[in-house]
């Protein structure tokens, strides 16, 4: 599989970036599409929108619940519009406005979700959002893409658009390495991506987790351990074909997320797998806790997130079986 | 329709409310009837409507924000020839499209789904924003109870509506004067509501909520203001027509019993005796 495993190499773009660039391409196609905000467009990488479309970009000013309302009625009007804020505010404190006005009716509203997990960083555990895919996956009808780099941010963001119905978009404040620019790259939503084939265990990774579950499947190979490494950039519809196929071929499976072990990409492979291919799962994530601030390299290691952290409780976890 | 003739439809939406109601065993007749003199007024003379054509672009947009009196709304909507009104007793049963709150996607004529108090209004106003971004002439109609607009998003929703000069929405608030633990001064007091509306860049009109010629006048001038919303507070009296639910916080959101049915059908139908005269 020609991925560049010199990361260090690698361009770093955050996947907020993507969001806010493909929408721009987007708004030039189609002019229905229409890009909301709660104060954040910078923040949100959608002041490009506002710069080339200020008719069709909407501030709502610092209330996303009325942001998330205002989005049905303009979709419920025949507009296709995108909500931006931080995970934080839009899945939880307009949850309820997107469960009933956007969740219940099906409208064509798509969610642009910045600043989620702790790699926020400096601002703290207020604004470190771990429990939003668990929110959105309670919804029926939603579906949930964490995309795991720019290159599938930006496949993320079209493939929502062509999607009719609501898309919960998940999108990172920190830069991170650009690992999918390769000519064998294909996004396809509800299809999981094998970077890896490998016989000992398997391991779903979604969002930056994937690419430091990159680095640390280089590293357990140089212990001895052969994983197959899938990028899980589709949370909600999860490919359950390919989960369940892996599992049965390497019997071990490990799940990485940088969003709590309750509720997310552990949660719906645990789920799934106890019922069709039980096998033992260890979810790695934010264990039943807040974050904290700092910068969020650092974080990442703190929680054990980075590729060194997820190299040692593979190895561990493993030499304990 | 002249006066005599929407009172005489007012008195049938009002009969199947409680029809409606009584079969569900379920449902809030105190505020369906407090705005059945709206729901009639709206459906039968204000809304640009073709129940023929239920998802016509160009049609007027009303949201009921308070859903939960969707029972009046349903009866107004099936009066006016959107569906049979023989399917009004299905209200609330296993397998209708007749939900406890409206869905848009299965009554032909509802605009919004609704139910969860307070988010109607932003609804309304995203639809009256779009209206403007696509420079179309419909206008948008949002129905909010006096109780709902204790919720935030009712305020976030108005600030919008007066900072984008929406001069397509109207905002009618049913000022029943109840909510489900009594009257909603004591409960927490929205007053002075004209002003706090006034206070977001709404006109605001005051009207008595089951009289026709005021609401006449009032949509009129709404249609009028130019560069900003107008909000019509609408006094009315929650359970009115039906005797012993008037001006009754106990009567908000339960069904009456066979007994109580037949005073509430009797008192309907006294009505319509008076307006026959």
């Amino acid at each position: 599989m020609p991925i560049n495993r010199k990361l260090e190499e690698l361009p770093k773009i955050a996947t907020r970036e993507g969001y806010g660039n493909t929408l721009v391409e987007l708004g030039k196609e189609d002019e229905n599409i229409v890009v909301l905000d709660a104060d954040l467009a910078a923040a949100t990488k959608t002041n490009k929108f506002a710069e080339a479309f200020p008719d069709r970009h909407i501030n709502c000013g610092i209330a996303e619940a009325n942001m998330a309302g205002i989005a049905a009625g303009l979709a419920a009007s025949g507009k296709t519009p995108f909500i931006s804020s931080f995970a934080m505010f839009v899945s939880g404190r307009a949850y309820e406005q997107i469960r009933n006005s956007i969740g219940y009716p099906g409208l064509n509203v798509k969610i642009g979700a910045s600043h989620a997990g702790i790699s926020v960083g400096e601002d703290g555990a207020t604004h470190q959002c771990n429990e939003d895919i668990a929110l959105m996956r309670s919804i029926p009808g939603m579906m949930i893409v964490n995309p795991s780099d720019d290159i599938e941010a930006r496949a993320a963001v079209r493939a929502a658009y062509a999607h009719k119905g609501p898309v919960y978009l998940r999108f990172g404040r920190l830069a991170v390495p650009v690992f999918n620019d390769r000519e064998d790259y294909h996004f396809e939503l509800g299809k999981g991506i094998v970077l890896r084939e490998g016989k000992d265990a398997t391991v779903f990774a979604t969002g930056l987790c994937v690419v430091e579950a990159l680095y640390a499947a280089d590293m357990l190979a140089e212990a001895g351990i052969d994983v197959e490494l899938i990028n899980i950039h589709t949370i909600k519809p999860l490919d359950t074909e390919l989960v369940c196929d892996s599992a049965a071929k390497t019997g071990r499976v490990f799940t990485i997320e940088e969003h709590s072990i309750i509720g997310g990409l552990g949660s719906a492979v645990c789920e799934t797998l106890s019922e069709r291919q039980p096998v033992k799962v260890t979810r790695i994530g934010m264990n039943d806790v807040y974050g904290e601030s700092g910068p969020a390299v650092e974080l990442l290691h703190k929680f054990g997130l980075d590729a060194e952290g997820i190299f040692k409780k593979i190895k561990e976890t493993l030499e304990i079986d | 329709m002249d006066r005599l003739e929407l009172k005489k439809m007012a008195l049938e939406v009002r009969k199947g409310i409680i029809a409606s109601i009584y079969s569900a065993k379920a449902g809030h007749p105190g505020g369906s009837l407090s705005a059945a003199d709206l729901f009639t007024y709206l459906y039968f003379e204000e809304l640009n409507i073709d129940p023929n054509d239920p998802q016509w672009e160009g049609r007027d947009r009303f949201v009921l924000s308070k859903g939960h009196t969707a029972p009046g709304l349903y009866a107004a909507l099936a009066h006016r020839g959107f569906f049979p009104t023989e399917d009004l007793v299905t209200l609330r049963h296993v397998g209708s499209y007749l939900q406890g709150h409206p869905d848009m996607k299965c009554v032909p004529g509802v605009d919004m789904s609704t139910g969860s108090l307070g988010q109607g209004l932003s609804a309304a106003v995203g639809m009256a924003l779009a209206a403007k971004m696509d420079k179309k002439d419909y206008r948008v109609y949002a129905l909010c109870g006096d109780g709902e607009i204790q919720e935030g998003q009712i305020w976030e929703a108005a600030m919008f509506a007066g900072h984008r000069k929406l001069d397509n929405l109207v905002v009618i608030v049913d000022h029943n004067k109840l909510q489900i633990d009594g009257k909603v001064e004591e409960v927490c007091s929205p007053y002075p509501m004209d002003k706090k509306f006034e206070a977001f860049q709404f006109h605001t009109i005051t009207i008595d909520g089951h009289n026709f010629d005021e609401m006449e006048a009032a949509f009129k001038e709404a249609r009028q203001t130019k560069g900003k919303p107008t909000a019509i507070i609408a006094n009315t009296i929650k359970g009115k027509g039906v005797s012993f639910m008037e001006d009754a916080a106990e009567w908000h959101g339960k069904a009456p019993k066979k007994e109580e049915y037949e005073v509430a059908v009797e008192d309907l139908r006294k009505e319509g005796e008076t307006l026959c005269r």
